[in-house]
């Protein structure tokens, strides 16, 4: 295993961790068994155990998204598993939608990262902790900093992609996820349409805002924890 | 629908386009006659056809430069800016409720910047644009219902538009930062698919005034459209080489979450084909 592999350390840790898998991350539990393999290849260097090392290239941003869309997928799980009291049959409907969009967005990426022969990251289990989601504005308003943060990070990664059909997949996704965007938006706070909607500043007004993975990763780090997700590897150019 | 206006706009937008059809000049030739172009003319199906084989292969391979793919780009916004103050300058705009009038001009507020930006950056390239294109009046709907439906296959058309240059964009270099005179610095494939983001929450938001899906599931009223359809149309349930049905992770998917969860893209040729905006250039 190369360099561009999740650090092997780690992996092996995290094979030792079963509480880190769920009974859903086969996949991962499986590929991360093949990392431990090989990792006597490896000088054995002090590493967090809680570090999740992304890698290079196109694998490197699929493994990102992947993670992002795990994070969207398990949050609205998390919803539909215990609904705020006033949360309406409406809601719950698109709600389920869009635990279904995250889902086979998730499911997709990790096929997608099985034909490129990239190791995916583990299935997580994340921290919602620090969100309000008793309530339906809590929820909505969590909906919102997901969608928008997905959103961002979709547009801040896609012109790095170097293989052609990877990016048009991507693409792909990210209109549905600004789709969802709006829609969150509109919820949230109905008629607010032309000043909700997340631009960007300057000359490029008119484009929607963009984040670094360094930037979404910072936002999102609460979800994570304990675990850190290193991104220092993707590409920038 | 005039065939030769149809050519006219595509040479505009993508100056290869003779040269795609020089090798089937023979066409042309033995539809020399009057009678013929107006034969070939009252025929939309041959017109499809003529285009698709203009652009066969093309997807995923170079097809032109920077410049050229940002003029496609300014001939749809231009498209969509020229509606939307149509829409706000029709009789019933002022009878709308405040949030649905709000919601119009945030959304011309957007593509006229849209046109804005890409005229100035094909300018700064050196390539600038010359030509506006409008929203054919006698194609206008008078009443309100009527503009929201247009608005709505404009929109949806457009995320479909720029998703489909995503890859030519790539291919032609435009992944790299340009230093771009009168703008600063463009990523060109970024600020497409940043537009392309823009106009899918337009999408999403004329959807939803319309009380339809934000996605596209297949069932909307307007989703049987020719715009939904295409060579690779809206209800793709596959993706990435896998069937999308048959994604477990413990679940089963219906074939409207599966569809709805990928947009899709069209072709030049398929976007300015006269079933879809190419009806619509005045």
């Amino acid at each position: 295993m190369s360099s561009s592999s999740l650090s092997d350390t780690s992996t092996g840790t995290l094979v030792r961790r079963r509480t880190f898998l769920q009974a859903a991350g086969v996949v991962a539990g499986a590929t991360a068994l093949t990392l431990a393999g090989c990792s006597d290849d490896t000088p054995t260097t002090p590493v967090d155990p809680y570090l999740l090392s992304l890698q290079e290239a196109d694998a490197g941003l699929l493994n990102y998204l992947y993670l992002l869309e795990q994070l969207e997928a398990g949050f609205y799980q998390q919803v539909l598993d215990v609904p705020p009291t006033d949360l309406q049959a409406s809601d719950l409907t698109y709600l389920r939608d869009l635990r279904d969009h995250e889902l086979i967005h998730r499911e997709t990426l990790l096929f997608a990262l099985g034909s490129a022969n990239a190791a995916p990251v583990p299935t997580l289990t994340f921290n919602f902790s620090t969100l309000n989601l008793t309530t339906r504005a809590g929820v909505l308003a969590a909906a919102k900093t997901f969608e928008e943060l997905g959103v961002a990070a979709y547009n801040g990664v896609l012109h790095l992609v170097a293989d052609t059909t990877t990016l048009q997949l991507l693409a792909k996704i990210a209109s549905v996820e600004a789709r969802h965007a709006d829609f969150i938006n509109e919820l949230l706070t109905p008629n607010t349409f032309a000043t909700t909607m997340v631009v960007n500043e300057g000359p490029l007004f008119s484009v929607a805002a963009s984040k670094t993975p360094t930037q979404v990763i910072a936002e999102a780090a609460p979800f994570f924890l304990p675990y850190k997700v290193s991104v220092t590897a993707l590409p920038t150019t | 629908m005039n065939f030769f206006e149809i050519i006219k706009q595509l040479a505009e937008v993508d100056s290869d386009v003779l040269g795609r059809l020089d090798s089937r000049r023979a066409v042309f030739s033995s539809l020399g006659t009057a009678a013929k172009r107006g034969a070939m003319a009252a025929t939309p199906a041959l017109l499809g056809a003529f285009f698709q084989k203009a652009y066969a292969g093309t997807s995923g391979t170079k097809v032109g430069t920077i410049a050229e793919i940002f003029k496609y780009a300014l001939t749809l916004e231009q498209l969509e800016a020229d509606f939307y103050k149509k829409m706000v300058d029709s009789s019933v705009f002022g009878s709308q409720s405040a949030a649905a009038q709000a919601a119009i001009r945030q959304i011309k507020k957007h593509e006229d910047a849209h046109v804005a930006l890409l005229s100035a950056v094909l300018t700064g390239l050196g390539s600038p644009s010359t030509t506006t294109t409008t929203f054919k009046a006698s194609a206008f709907p008078a009443d309100w219902t009527g503009q929201l439906q247009v608005a709505q296959l404009l929109e949806d058309t457009g995320v479909r538009a720029y998703k489909g240059r995503a890859g030519d964009i790539l291919a032609a270099g435009g992944a790299a930062d340009a230093n771009v005179t009168g703008v600063g610095t463009v990523n060109p494939l970024q600020a497409a698919l940043q537009i392309h983001s823009v106009e899918a929450r337009h999408a999403a938001h004329i959807r939803y005034m319309r009380s339809q899906t934000p996605w596209i599931t297949g069932s909307g009223d307007l989703d049987g459209q020719e715009h939904y359809k295409g060579t690779t149309p809206e209800s793709t349930t596959t993706q990435a080489g896998i069937d999308l049905l048959t994604v477990t992770s413990g679940k089963t998917y219906t074939t409207a979450e599966a569809a709805a969860s990928f947009d899709e893209i069209l072709t030049p040729a398929e976007v300015l084909d006269p079933v879809r905006a190419g009806a619509l250039v005045g």
